[in-house]
């Protein structure tokens, strides 16, 4: 791929999100505007905003390669991540736009007064944004270094300096306008690449097979292995080998392998014959957008399947950057008429993804060895089309990617930096809130930078599944459900999210390798979603008499339409 | 929490209810505002028939999708179907089912406040 168009590209969309970022500025004035843009923001703008945030580097680049690597099971994300927002109007989006407060932590307070639960909400919102913000930054280092070859840490710190200066310049006013527009850069930049894609298969005879399992090579292809991997073969395989497989090395020599794993040395270069089927990898590959290393779908793949659906429909509520957006809508109605909007822009724009997987299945299938899933998006105009046309589409996917790192970037910073500002610092002036910004992303940059190899790719699984556990039973009972007590909120939080958490923790530390221990904690969402409600009722029923004395007058602002709201509140 | 200027700007809705004569014998909305226990019975029953609102949706919602992960475990042969509906078909049925609630929830709300300022 020509990497000047790339660069081009990838500098284009960064200061075009700086130009929109200052046109928003331009009407940003007060404090109120830099939080919640003075909550009026229309339907329509804020759909957008809300879609551009929400489609993340794991959407744009990581369903794709996981698509490719894993097969049609993987759709499950994006399933999820889009039925989360219904999930969400279902039971939050209006009460929770009534309920009148900034973020997360104010929510809890107003419902509950109570400042402990505050303090461990806002706990709980800070260490989610910043889990999801890793992968973000981490992201963009290896599309840059896929597209350019530049140095990984770079791209980070490309996305870290433009959104601390867009956030803490702008507000939440000037991050609604780059949001909204870096959804459309984003739905071009893959539906436009798509449809020359899509012409370049029916002109190629459009096979199909890659809807079959497993996915095969279709003509001879060489494979270089950078990282040590182990295949996983479901039946004898015959390749050319030039380099150590098994711990025995060869030089350019016919192989055949016998069903079962093998391990292949870094450096190997395997050619594999036209119609061979591509080998499945096991741990090893390096899909760092990807949630797949806590996983193992051979085992219990239902399990994982239902954890997945379950994680992803109750997180979706919970992560800080969705939730703080619903304050922006003027009303209850609007913020329902916003979700249905969303739905529909972020269920058009994954329609796209699989496209991708499945043409990275029929055309790049050795990405699958390589460790460089992710990048078949990326990849895929420059194999298919070529030449200077595939370079230029090539370089408005790479665009897209950037967007989506920036966005999704600057909408964690919003509502970190926010929680930030008013829990930590002492006042909530406009100044600290810049303060609080910078705060935001350096702890992120420098976990990212530090802990550079490991797999934080999981953290936007950790997310999730840490969100439906804690968030979503303070949410949906908080507004449900008239008994809820400060204590049982915070045991419900610190049992379902610590429980989640430490499950993933322990599996990403790699504790038990194997069996249905192993896919209990790598999918903790299935138990520690309902040991999160339950026990948030159970504690909330043991102490009756801490209900808060003004519960009743808060759940009917929560519920009543605005009309009737007027002397209820005041 | 912090009263900011904008809360003020959402007030000024609708028609000058303060202006209209009140019936005299029976008004659910002072009620409500009074914080009176028929008022919380009325805050109550709105929120009742939101949950079942919500509920309903959810219930086909869980019916829709649930099922799905163990008809493609029964049919590991049925790969084109799961790309299918996987990829595409879900996501219509989505957007229907939100706009179903929304136009459900809106009503709800408007029989509610009618109900209430006894029009």
């Amino acid at each position: 791929m020509n990497s000047a168009y790339a660069v081009t590209a990838v500098a284009l969309v960064a200061v075009a999100t700086v130009l929109v970022g200052a046109f928003g500025l331009r009407i940003s004035r007060t404090t109120s505007d830099f939080y919640v843009a003075s909550r009026t923001v229309g339907p329509r703008l804020n759909a957008a905003a809300i879609s551009g945030e929400y489609l993340s580097a794991a959407s744009f680049l990581g369903i794709a390669g996981l698509v490719l690597v894993q097969g049609p099971d993987m759709l499950w994300y994006p399933v999820g991540y889009t039925a989360g927002y219904l999930v969400l109007l279902l039971f939050v989006a209006a009460p929770l736009r009534r309920s009148g407060a900034y973020t997360l932590p104010d929510f809890a307070e107003a419902r509950l007064s109570s400042h402990a639960v505050r303090r461990l909400a806002g706990t709980l919102v800070v260490g989610v944004g910043w889990l999801y913000l890793l992968p973000q930054l981490q992201g963009a280092g290896l599309t840059l270094t896929v597209l350019t070859g530049a140095p990984d840490w770079l791209g980070a710190v490309i996305v870290a300096v433009v959104v601390t200066v867009i956030v803490a310049a702008g507000g939440m006013r000037s991050i609604t306008f780059v949001q909204a527009f870096q959804y459309w850069l984003k739905l071009t930049a893959l539906l436009v690449p798509a449809l020359f894609l899509v012409i370049a298969w029916q002109s190629d005879g459009a096979p199909s097979h890659a809807f079959d399992e497993p996915a095969e090579f279709r003509e001879q292809r060489v494979v270089r292995v950078d990282d040590t991997v182990d295949l996983r073969l479901t039946a004898p395989l015959t390749v050319t080998v030039d380099g150590t497989v098994d711990g025995l090395a060869h030089k350019d020599a016919e192989v055949a392998l016998p069903a079962g794993t093998h391990r292949i040395d870094g450096g190997t270069r395997l050619t594999f014959a036209e119609g061979s089927e591509v080998p499945v990898t096991g741990n090893g590959a390096d899909d760092a957008l990807s949630p797949s290393r806590a996983e193992s779908r051979a085992e219990r793949p239902l399990y994982a399947t239902y954890g997945l659906i379950l994680a992803t429909f109750f997180g979706t509520m919970g992560l800080p950057h969705v939730v703080v957006r619903f304050y922006t809508s003027p009303h209850g109605v609007a913020a329902r008429r916003t979700t249905v909007a969303v739905l529909g822009l972020i269920g058009a724009f994954y329609l796209l993804p699989p496209v991708y997987g499945a043409l990275g299945r029929l055309y790049a299938p050795e990405l699958t060895l390589t460790g460089d899933a992710d990048a078949a998006v990326l990849l895929l105009p420059g194999r298919m089309i070529g030449g200077t046309g595939g370079d230029l589409l090539g370089a408005l996917v790479a665009g897209g990617a950037f967007a989506a790192f920036l966005s999704t970037a600057s909408g964690l910073t919003m509502a970190v930096a926010g929680v930030i500002t008013q829990d930590v610092l002492p006042s909530r002036g406009v100044r600290h809130f810049r303060l609080g910004t910078v705060l935001a992303m350096v702890v992120p940059m420098a976990a990212s930078i530090i802990v550079g190899g490991l797999p934080v790719a999981d953290a936007v699984g950790l997310a999730f599944a840490v969100s439906a556990s804690s968030f979503c039973p303070l949410l949906v009972l908080g507004i449900w459900w008239r008994r809820l007590t400060p204590p049982g909120a915070a045991a419900g939080m610190l049992v379902g999210g610590g429980s989640a958490f430490l499950a993933v923790a322990a599996t990403m530390a790699g504790y038990p390798g194997a069996g249905p221990w192993h896919a209990l904690l790598a999918w903790p969402a299935l138990w520690s979603v309902p040991l999160g409600f339950l026990t948030m009722v159970l504690v909330s029923l043991a102490t009756p008499g801490r209900v808060p004395p003004g519960t009743a007058a808060v759940l009917a602002r929560f519920h009543l339409p605005e009309e009737l709201r007027t002397e209820v509140s005041a | 929490m912090p009263q900011e200027p904008a809360e003020r700007r959402v007030v000024v809705t609708g028609p000058p209810r303060r202006a209209r004569p009140t019936s005299g014998y029976y008004r659910p909305r002072t009620e409500i505002d009074e914080q009176t226990t028929l008022g919380h019975t009325y805050v109550r029953s709105l929120m009742r028939i939101q949950l079942r609102t919500g509920l309903t949706v959810f219930a086909v919602l869980a019916l829709l999708v649930g099922p799905l992960p163990l008809v493609f475990a029964a049919a590991p042969d049925a790969r084109r179907l799961e790309w299918a509906v996987l990829g595409f078909g879900l996501y219509p049925p989505l957007v229907l089912l939100a706009r179903w609630y929304v136009r459900r929830a809106e009503r709800n709300e408007r029989d509610f406040v009618r109900l209430v300022e006894d029009r």
